[in-house]
């Protein structure tokens, strides 16, 4: 035994797990940490909104219309006399509520079958992916809005077409990134030892797909927000007195020349939540080493 | 070579074929038929009974998709609810808003998108970089309609240069909409050049760190020629595919601010068809919109053979 | 060229590398040496050899000679001068027409290398744009000359194609051809002939020995493939982390290293006239960077004193070349260390695998082809019998695109033949490997040539090497654990290796893990594709001892794929030569490889490199490879040099020769006579 050596150093410490390697890197990025604190700062005031709100974000008052930010009202009052900070405060909570939930379901759904398609690839892959295409090539908003109409506005609705129109995307995404990894030869390792195709799809393929699930995930929730607020924007979201961004910037738009606040506080709001999550995806796929731009929209 | 267009071009046409079948289907899917959706509350007795003897509803499922298809294949989009006119007329002008609108703001993006993701590809992480990306992010991710809130209230109430909303008719002369475009132009240019611009600089990034342009540098090809020549042609192929889709989306999914600016194209339509519940006019723009994202992802594959010639041409 | 230059006369070298030192900046953010301290010259019209494993900084000297810095790399310390003019003082606009006029550079991988988008003209005639006064009109007769030069057939029609277009051999020399065009003074070849076959092999290095005697340019020639270099260098640069060890002639490089180093590494190279397997050297190459002080080789080396670890070695001037090496002096006698490993056999008479008129087809009938009635294009792979006893290895050789990896991936059942018998004892083999039993599965188990890519880089070493016993034997967690620590110490790795990941790895301890994961399921048959070729020379002779040690204890059997005929003799009993799906000709090694050959094993065999300054190939043919194999008749008739009429008609007959069988329709003696063995030649060098 001269020729083969045993490497018999020292044990290395434990080499650093890959989500705190990825961690580390994420800390590495300044618009990534930015991203992220205004992600989680979002999250608690939506969280403790209800606490937080210093005025009943319901009440109105006829004395107090078109206030604009004072003392007593720090964000102003809407064309009711609402307390724009309140409702600020308040406006987020169905939205996330709702995107958060139609993402795991976009996220779930597209992600199990692109994985399968992905792995079982043949004929069955092929004209179930033109199937897809079709499904991707209908206006998804337009139908969203018709089932919304025909209905109803319940938030269960919002969620369950929301993740099933985007999972769609989700498919296409996570049958890429599959099968870049289906030709590999560890995949090929498995398939000649004799394990199951399940045991392929969770074990060898999953392992390596999650980083862009993970990524795909963080994306498509930015996505449903602005979607969501569309919808809201378009008087199809969230049911009134409910406070929401979209609908408070659409009721509040005609009257911006008189009262910018009332427009602006939302606005502020709802685009430096889609932003931060948008940049936490950016550093998210960067520190795992993916390159988002390359997803298709 | 021929062969790979006619693929395409059969590819294409299945897709549209079951877009038709996926976009009656969905319709039949939901609660009610198209008279109860259009009547709502009225929807009983005799109104009920003349909606659904003149649209034929007593047929079965499967016989009336054949009608809407034979209809569909002769160029007839069947008749609104609401306006109780051929949808053909309803949609034409419309589409030709849309059209004139999504021309514009594909002249403007697609080149100076380009143009800038190529900057920033080269000037990889220094400021011309942060400055374009950290850009094309917030015109990404802001809503639309946040966006165009601010270009009006500067524009249009400030500054007082471009009218806030349109007031001409549908089918006014193009003349005459070219004012009003102006705003919508910009704010559909801001997003779609966002996403046109991260995929080129990505690609581009991608490109510059191959082989080939490495070996290029060494075979001492001065640095534009490398970009414009070696580089460029094949940082386009992935970025071909993300135009088709925003062009599709101009042509068809730019509701929000057609609706902002109360402009007369297909978007505002399909919200006025949506309100009325006019499920006819809804299935018939569903189609239009759903051939017109087929149509482009056919140009953008058709596209790709003629700039790739790997899939062109065989060993 | 733009501005003649005036030569200074007394100047004897053209390229003058001094102390240089390159600093790259790693993941971690430090500073660390990729290169130290090398200094070397080139004279006009000499060529250098830059040999040495992967990492050791070659192909980044030979960039840094063209002032190209991967980003990240700095200029430590030193200087690169060509013809006295500091290369990296150099303004970008001289730069530019420097690189790719007076120094042209040859990549590795043409193919990668050349623009894809832009057809061979355009990339021709941007060269002569760029590097050369010649007016437009002539660029189109300059591109077809150059062509012509590179000995490329029909090049009018070459020009208009794109480079996807070409097969590897022909894009190589379409890069030579667009170097050429600057009119270099200097050639850099950054491994030109890694990737290729052996025959487009030595067809290149023939082309690149002749360009030389034609035009008189010099050339630093990169290759860790010694026997390669040995074909075109005067002078040979031997690297190791980094620093340059040793520096001489290529004749006593060649034939008296005196580097440890140098020594191990031409030892481990497995030779067609040598027996058995090759000595290997301890351990693996250090990572780039990670020796500041000492010898770099010192932990590998079997005769390091404590000095070699403290102080840096000095390049010591022996006899006209020098040697970096404490120990210089001393080590002057020819190497003890050199003995062959030889492992005997311990075959049986039970025959384990057998195939019988084995056909295998990619090709799927489509809707299309059954409606027209197309006809099936002939089968990939056609009429295959093979016997393995237990306890064999037998060795499948042939060229890319001979179907060794089909004949395997069919034994395996992911792609089951489409006729014939495949039986692994009185076990079906044909049946895909979906529908074999488990017990079945588990003895047939296969390791493949890229174990980067062949262990999950999301799994732990433990995770790896848990899931065959797992699979086979339903072991719970502990059981796994405790089994794969076995297993590790089965490839001599330590038992800490458990919760690495592959990423954490070096090349030759992936392929271990890779090789105690086939053995968790305790098998009779291994398939082993191209198991080494990826990994450098040093390692392969460890990886190969390794495979044969496991052999004796566990009485395996092996099929074994292999390009390299020196690894082929080294490892295997048995051996079929493949072309284009079709063996030629089969037998035991030794009668095989010192027997009668068949016109393509021959071919093969006077293509074989040796690390000999004096070895040279016979080059028969063209190199031009071929899509399909041929309908009816011999498989090697279109590029068989003794190719007759009933080559084309007819399926030629065996030939026996005790254990040594030949498909092919001359007679035995007639093979014998018309080419001999590549010979030892006396040749002098130019």
């Amino acid at each position: 035994m001269t020729a083969i050596t045993m490497d018999m150093n020292t044990p290395a410490a434990k080499p650093a797990s890959r989500w705190r390697q990825v961690w580390s890197n994420l800390r590495r990025s300044p618009s990534g940490m930015i991203g992220l604190s205004v992600l989680v700062l979002h999250l608690l005031l939506a969280l403790l909104a209800p606490w937080l709100a210093p005025h009943d974000w319901t009440l109105q008052n006829g004395y107090q219309i078109l206030q604009p930010p004072s003392e007593a009202f720090w964000f102003g009052t809407d064309h009711m006399g609402r307390d724009l900070l309140s409702r600020t405060l308040m406006g987020g909570r169905e939205a996330i509520t709702v995107t958060l939930l139609g993402t795991l379901l976009a996220v779930g759904w597209g992600g199990l079958v692109g994985m399968t398609l992905g792995f079982v690839g043949g004929r069955v892959d092929a004209w179930l992916m033109r199937v897809i295409d079709a499904l991707l090539a209908i206006p998804w908003l337009l139908f969203l809005l018709l089932v919304i109409a025909l209905v109803g506005q319940q938030t269960w609705t919002l969620v369950l077409t929301l993740g099933f129109f985007f999972g769609i995307a989700v498919v296409r995404v996570v049958r890429g990134a599959t099968l870049e990894y289906v030709p590999r030869d560890f995949v090929l390792a498995a398939r000649t030892r004799g394990e199951s195709r399940l045991t392929i799809v969770v074990r060898e393929l999953l392992p390596n797909v999650l980083d862009a699930l993970l990524v795909e995930a963080a994306m498509r929730w930015a996505w449903m927000l602005l979607a969501f607020s569309s919808l809201s924007f378009l008087g199809f979201g969230v049911v009134p007195p409910t406070p929401d961004w979209g609908l408070m910037i659409a009721d509040s738009r005609g009257m911006i020349s008189i009262a910018p606040w009332a427009v602006i506080f939302p606005a502020l709001a709802l685009s430096t939540l889609i932003i931060s999550i948008n940049l936490t995806a950016d550093a998210l796929a960067k520190a795992i080493g993916l390159d988002r731009a390359k997803a298709p929209v | 070579m021929l062969k790979l267009i006619l693929q395409r071009l059969a590819m294409a046409l299945f897709t549209l074929l079951t877009v038709c079948v996926l976009v009656f289907s969905i319709t039949e899917a939901l609660p009610g038929d198209v008279c109860t959706a259009y009547l709502g509350r009225d929807a009983q007795g005799t109104r009920l009974e003349n909606c659904r003897q003149a649209r034929n509803l007593d047929q079965p499922a499967l016989q009336r998709f054949a009608d809407w298809g034979t209809g569909v294949m002769q160029g007839s989009l069947g008749t609104s609810l609401k306006r109780d006119k051929p949808i053909n007329d309803l949609v034409a002008t419309r589409m030709r808003n849309t059209a004139v609108l999504a021309l514009g703001a594909a002249l403007i993006g697609i080149p100076l998108a380009i143009f800038l993701g190529v900057i920033a590809a080269l000037r990889r992480d220094r400021p011309a970089d942060v400055l374009i990306s950290g850009g094309s992010i917030f015109a990404m991710t802001i809503p639309e309609f946040v966006t165009a809130t601010v270009l009006v209230l500067i524009f249009s109430i400030q500054l007082q240069w471009f009218p806030a909303v349109t007031t001409v008719r549908h089918n006014a002369p193009v003349s005459e909409l070219l004012p009003n475009i102006v705003l919508p132009m910009i704010t559909l240019a801001l997003v779609m050049m966002a996403h046109i611009l991260r995929m080129v600089r990505s690609a581009m990034i991608d490109v510059m760190a191959s082989d080939f342009v490495q070996m290029a540098r060494l075979k001492g090809v001065p640095f534009w020629r490398i970009v414009c020549l070696h580089a460029l042609p094949s940082a386009m192929l992935p970025t071909i595919n993300i135009i088709a889709l925003t062009v599709a989306w101009l042509l068809g999914g730019a509701v929000i601010i057609e609706q902002v600016f109360n402009y007369p194209g297909i978007g505002t339509l399909m919200i006025r068809a949506i309100y009325d519940r006019d499920l006819p006019l809804v299935q018939a723009i569903a189609l239009i919109l759903a051939t017109v994202y087929v149509l482009c992802n056919l140009l953008a594959d058709l596209s790709s053979l003629a700039l790739n010639p790997r899939l062109r041409t065989a060993r | 060229m733009s501005e003649p230059q005036t030569m200074n006369t007394t100047m004897t070298s053209m390229l003058d590398v001094e102390n240089f030192t390159l600093g790259y900046t790693n993941a971690e953010g430090s500073l660390v040496s990729v290169l130290r301290n090398v200094s070397l010259q080139i004279a006009p019209g000499e060529a250098l050899g830059l040999v040495g494993e992967s990492g050791c900084g070659k192909s980044t000297l030979a960039l840094a000679m063209m002032a190209f810095l991967r980003s990240g790399s700095r200029v430590q310390n030193g200087t690169i001068r060509f013809h006295d003019q500091e290369l990296f003082a150099l303004k970008p606009k001289m730069l530019q027409s420097l690189r790719g006029g007076r120094i042209g550079l040859i990549p590795q991988n043409a193919g990668q290398s050349l623009t894809p988008t832009l057809k061979i003209d355009a990339q021709l005639y941007e060269a002569l744009k760029l590097h050369s006064n010649l007016p437009r009109s002539q660029w189109r007769q300059r591109a077809i000359e150059l062509l012509q030069q590179v000995r490329l057939p029909a090049p009018e029609a070459m020009l208009g194609r794109y480079p996807h277009q070409l097969s590897g051999g022909q894009q190589q020399r379409v890069a030579v051809a667009m170097a050429l065009a600057g009119q270099p003074e200097l050639l850099i070849l950054d491994e030109p002939t890694t990737g290729l076959d052996v025959t487009t092999q030595a067809h290149i290095l023939e082309l690149l020995r002749t360009l030389r005697q034609e035009l008189g340019m010099a050339m630093v020639f990169v290759s860790h493939d010694l026997g390669a270099v040995a074909r075109i260098s005067d002078r040979i640069a031997v690297m190791y982390a980094g620093e340059v060890i040793e520096l001489g002639s290529s004749r006593e490089v060649l034939l008296q290293p005196t580097h440890p180093y140098t020594r191990a590494l031409l030892n481990a190279i497995p030779r067609l006239d040598a027996e058995g397997l090759p000595p290997s050297l301890p351990g693996y190459p250090p990572k780039v960077g990670s020796v500041t002080q000492g010898c770099a080789f010192a932990r590998r080396c079997p005769h390091a004193q404590p000095i070699c670890g403290e102080q840096d070695a000095p390049l010591a001037a022996l006899s006209g070349h020098q040697v970096r090496c404490h120990l210089a002096g001393e080590l002057k006698r020819p190497a003890s260390d050199s003995k062959v490993v030889h492992l005997p056999v311990q075959s049986s008479e039970e025959s384990l695998l057998m195939l019988e008129q084995v056909q295998i087809s990619y090709h799927r009938p489509g809707l299309m082809d059954t409606l027209l009635q197309r006809p099936a294009p002939v089968a990939t792979v056609d009429g295959i019998d093979l016997q393995l006893k237990k306890g064999e290895t037998l060795a499948l050789v042939g060229e890319s695109g001979s179907g060794k990896s089909t004949i395997m991936r069919a034994i395996s059942g992911i792609q089951p033949a489409r006729d014939g018998q495949i039986r692994l004892k009185q076990d079906d083999l044909n049946l895909p490997v979906e529908q074999r039993s488990k017990a079945l599965k588990r003895r047939v188990q296969m390791i493949f040539q890229n174990p980067d890519a062949s262990l999950n880089p999301r799994h732990t070493v433990f995770e790896i090497l848990q899931q065959p016993l797992k699979l086979y034997f339903g072991l719970n967690h502990d059981a796994c654990r405790d089994k794969a620590a076995e297993l590790l110490a089965l490839v001599r790795l330590a038992p800490h290796y458990l919760d690495r990941l592959p990423g954490q790895l070096s090349g030759g301890e992936k392929q271990r893990v890779a090789i105690a994961r086939c053995f968790a399921g305790d098998p009779d048959l291994i398939l082993c594709d191209e198991v080494t070729s990826a990994l450098d020379v040093s390692v392969q002779a460890a990886v190969l001892k390794l495979l044969k040690e496991l052999q004796q204890q566990r009485g395996v059997t092996y099929l074994f794929i292999a390009h390299d005929l020196a690894v082929v003799k080294a490892i295997a009993d048995q051996v079929a030569v493949l072309y284009q799906g079709r063996i030629c000709q089969v037998g035991s090694v030794n009668e095989v490889f010192s027997g009668h050959h068949h016109p393509y094993t021959r071919t093969l065999l006077n293509a074989v490199l040796e690390p000999d300054p004096d070895h040279q190939p016979i080059i028969q043919g063209e190199d031009s490879p071929e899509q399909h194999p041929p309908a009816r008749g011999c498989a090697y008739q279109r590029r068989c040099p003794l190719a007759e009429p009933r080559c084309k008609e007819q399926l030629p007959p065996w030939k026996t020769d005790g254990g040594n069988r030949i498909r092919c329709h001359l007679e035995l003696d007639a093979l014998a006579t018309l080419i001999d063995r590549p010979q030892m030649i006396k040749a002098v060098n130019a």
